[in-house]
């Protein structure tokens, strides 16, 4: 980004290793650029540090408890240490902590190998049983057409709540309760509808857990099994990336592209929600030919020999200003290109023209 | 885009999305970008919270209102009017630029004179905008260290289109908030790949990158690429073949993915037109309103059927991959190839790499474009060479104008091609909706985007509604010099009293039977944002 003012360059140590970074970033972004592993569960890059979920606690030399990484900023010649014995008691013991009111049923869960709670309880081998006591036991909320809310799995990272009053500016969300009883809910516990939500599905793509997933996609395949496929979205001239998730040769979800320099992961219900047009049963499949002014089912061959012969006859009796093209804004940038070739060089004639002005 | 490339030299957005959130300022005129552009309002969100000065200029009450300090509630069809004010006040106040406009610029005194006379009072008569509320928004917006203009349709879809984007780079130019990054102007652009389809050269004037076709040079070179003789003359717009059709003149049309007889304005003109076509072919992955008019329709493959690229709003080259086999077995790349090839021009590429290859070869600012490049990562152009980064903001150095200077153009105030009157006492504002696009013909066969938002609704203000007697829900007539249409209300604030408001998305509540045939003279894109109708009570 180079709207941005380069902070001064310093010098620090992460593990005994001598690394440059630019003053003004916190400890999590230096050790994330420099390839250093540091856990966390209520950190995204969209949203300003929270600080809550203690997991990205690293020690510094001098200072007589652990700090959080995501929210302190470094210091020339700060001496850092990522992982420690205590470190990693420490982690595994908050963990355990969330565990001990999670459902653990990773063996159904849509977001297992998704995860961040499943992997670092595996990395931190942290025991759902270590601490025993009230669990929650709260109804699965699937109030809309879009995203499915399980109250049972929220780790209380506030994500969600954060992404949608803070980057979307809406605030359908927000934390309810206190102590056990917080939760993530909407206003009253009613539906989100129109009037409060954008349906973008930012909470989902926010959520660390099985919390809060889309719902059009539930039990189509679990993460690992998935081909993701990085392409970039057809609606609207904002160009987002994204991933389409596909299983059996159909697309069956849209996921976020956190790396993406347009949307960062961001997208809006199209994006998100709106790819149930490609195998919908409405897709025009063959070619058509109109007979006795109804459409018949016709072959490639049959439609494109018919094409070609009907423009060259037109061609030739009227002459290279009678016929020409529409492209279109849908298309790609080689169809485009296409389009405008084969005016020019097979019709003979600039009548060729995009929907830019229309 | 003709506007802006007049004035500064590329038909595009100057900067990147991700600079709207450095800016300490942004004007957005015309883009309701909450919904237009969900994602880019997350970088206008974002600027928000940095603390920038907000100006709104448009004549709803978008939701971006709620975080402006200043709505500039103008008439429609009064831009030009209220730049001019703001440059008149700016330049009163002394905040203009002056060096800038020495170094970079040509042209001032011609728009001295000409906004002399947009003083605030006059530009109140003409805008309806109040006087305090011009001069509050022209210091904000000359004030900021770096200030951006994110303008959407409601710049350019009117017949003074062309006019009002010039007069956006005025204001840009006098104060110098271009040519830096987080500075400059955004024109937001509709379709996904709007400004790969102008750049691509399927435009009557012009090849590939904006090289005109009247220029014997580029001809030469286009010929030699290409292996045939190349027409000089300048063919016919998109809207000009369709007249042509209507007349008889013109016989053989070829449409994709298009769908003009639901989206072009005034489609009763536009039905005759398509109806009069000798022979008619439509390529597109659903029926639409204009596959019924077709002799012959092709089958279209989606984005997530094939290769390619597309180039987003900030000039930004991205690709999209092939996630699963196309339904009718062809992209349309390859039926282009076929048609072609059939009638007697040999077109053969293995992979749409080879034709992004070729099209590196003749536009120089897609030079150093290639897929090896964009699998690593997205470029902006201009991209002259594989060793170029890409260019992330436009004219830092020069304008690409020839002799490297921006010009100031004077303009004065038109107002809209029609205007209201006894018998047609509204005005109708047509614009998108978040959740649905375009022809709706993707997002209609959603079901939770239909279970949630499933019709069109009128947006009527509680004035007007109370005027007319008519409650939430209730269903009108709207009726305009060309047509009708029946929908419910939605009686809305968003809607200034004698302006109403209807997106296009739905085929049963077909907005362009209303729409005004009057178009820019220059560009030929409609007159959308502004035609007058009647309302009853049904």
């Amino acid at each position: 980004m180079d709207g941005k003012q380069a902070g001064k360059l310093i010098k620090i140590l992460i593990n005994q290793k001598q690394i440059d970074c630019e003053e003004g970033k916190t400890i999590l972004e230096v050790c994330r650029e420099a390839g250093i592993f540091i856990p966390t569960l209520c950190f995204d890059p969209r949203l300003e540090p929270y600080g809550g979920c203690r997991l990205c606690l690293v020690e510094v030399k001098g200072i007589n408890r652990p700090l959080s990484s995501c929210t302190t900023p470094i210091q020339d010649g700060m001496e850092i240490t990522t992982e420690s014995e205590n470190l990693t008691e420490l982690r595994r013991t908050m963990l355990s902590l969330i565990l001990s009111n999670h459902p653990n049923d990773c063996l159904r869960c849509e977001k297992a190998g998704d995860c961040s709670l499943q992997e670092l309880a595996f990395i931190y081998d942290a025991a759902p049983a270590r601490y025993e006591g009230e669990r929650w036991d709260l109804p699965k909320r699937e109030d809309n057409p879009f995203i499915t809310f399980d109250p049972n799995k929220c780790i209380l990272c506030g994500r969600c709540v954060n992404i949608c009053k803070n980057v979307m500016l809406k605030g359908a969300i927000d934390m309810t309760g206190r102590g056990f009883h917080a939760k993530p809910d909407t206003a009253f516990g009613k539906p989100l509808s129109p009037e409060n939500c954008l349906f973008c599905g930012q909470c989902v793509s926010t959520c660390p857990t099985g919390a809060l997933v889309e719902k059009p996609s539930a039990r189509t395949g679990r993460h690992l099994s998935v081909k993701k496929v990085k392409t970039t979205c057809s609606y609207c001239g904002t160009g987002c990336s994204f991933f389409l998730n596909v299983k059996h040769g159909k697309v069956t979800k849209v996921t976020s592209d956190y790396d993406s320099p347009v949307n960062k992961g961001n997208l809006c219900i199209k994006g998100r929600f709106g790819y149930e047009f490609i195998h919908h049963e409405d897709r025009i499949k063959t070619p058509l030919i109109k007979e006795g002014g109804k459409f018949r089912e016709a072959t490639w061959d049959e439609a494109l020999d018919l094409i070609a012969s009907r423009f060259g006859a037109i061609k030739e009796k009227y002459g290279p200003d009678a016929v020409g093209a529409f492209s279109s804004s849908r298309c790609t940038n080689e169809e485009n290109y296409l389009v405008s070739k084969w005016v020019r060089t097979v019709l003979g004639s600039n009548n060729v023209d995009n929907c830019a002005r229309v | 885009m003709a506007g802006l490339a007049t004035s500064l030299g590329a038909g595009a957005a100057s900067n990147s999305f991700d600079q709207i959130s450095e800016a300490d300022a942004l004007l957005i005129f015309g883009s309701n970008t909450t919904e237009g552009h969900p994602v880019i309002s997350i970088h206008v969100n974002k600027a928000i919270k940095n603390g920038a000065r907000i100006i709104v200029a448009d004549p709803r009450k978008i939701e971006l209102v709620k975080w402006a300090d200043v709505w500039l509630n103008l008439k429609p069809g009064s831009n030009i009017a209220l730049l001019n004010g703001l440059v008149h006040v700016i330049l009163k106040e002394g905040l203009y630029n002056r060096d800038f406009i020495e170094k970079r610029t040509e042209g001032f005194e011609d728009l001295k004179d000409a906004v002399e006379k947009y003083t605030p009072a006059h530009v109140h008569e003409l805008t309806g905008v109040s006087p305090e509320k011009l001069v509050e928004a022209a210091r904000i917006y000359a004030g900021a260290k770096n200030a951006m203009i994110l303008y959407g349709l409601g710049v350019t879809e009117h017949q003074t289109g062309t006019e009002n984007a010039m007069a956006v780079a005025n204001l840009a130019l006098v104060c110098g908030h271009i040519g830096r990054p987080a500075t400059g102007i955004m024109a937001l652009r509709g379709q996904n790949n709007v400004q790969g389809a102008s750049d691509m050269g399927p435009a009557p004037a012009a090849f590939t990158g904006y090289q005109p076709v009247t220029d014997p040079k580029v001809r030469e070179k286009f010929e030699k690429a290409w292996g045939v003789k190349l027409p000089s003359k300048p063919g016919l717009k998109s809207v000009e073949m369709l007249d042509e059709a209507k007349k008889g003149t013109f016989k053989g049309l070829f449409i994709l993915g298009e769908d003009p007889a639901h989206t072009d304005p005034d489609i009763s003109h536009i039905r005759q037109a398509l109806a009069s076509v000798e022979f008619l072919v439509v390529q597109d992955i659903f029926h639409t309103e204009t596959t019924r008019f077709a002799h012959v329709v092709l089958p279209g493959a989606s984005f997530a059927e094939k290769e390619g690229t597309f180039t987003n709003g900030e000039r930004r080259v991205q690709r999209i991959r092939k996630a699963v086999e196309p339904v009718s077995g062809k992209a349309e790349w390859e039926v282009f190839c076929e048609i072609a090839s059939r009638m007697g021009y040999q077109m053969k590429y293995n992979h749409p790499s080879e034709i992004m290859d070729e099209i590196a070869s003749l536009a120089p600012i897609y030079g150093g474009i290639s897929y090896a490049r964009l699998d690593q990562g997205s470029i902006q152009w201009p991209c002259p060479t594989k060793d170029h980064p890409g260019t992330a903001t436009l004219y830092q150095e020069m304008f690409s104008r020839p002799g490297g200077r921006a010009r100031f153009i004077a303009l004065e105030h038109k107002g809209s091609g029609e205007v209201p009157d006894a018998d047609y006492p509204f005005v109708l504002i047509t614009g998108r909706r978040r959740e649905h696009y375009n022809n709706g013909s993707m997002t209609r066969r959603s079901k939770g985007i239909m279970e949630m938002f499933p019709e069109e609704l009128l947006e009527l203000s509680p004035a007007d509604a109370a005027k007319l007697g008519i409650k939430h829900g209730e269903m009108v007539k709207v009726s305009s010099r060309r047509g009708e249409i029946k929908v419910k209300v939605r009686v809305f604030e968003r809607s200034q009293e004698g302006n109403v408001f209807l997106a296009f998305h739905h085929q049963d509540v077909l907005t362009n039977l209303l729409t005004s045939p009057h178009r820019d003279p220059i560009t030929g894109t409609p007159e959308y944002k502004s035609c007058a109708v009647r309302i009853e009570k049904l």
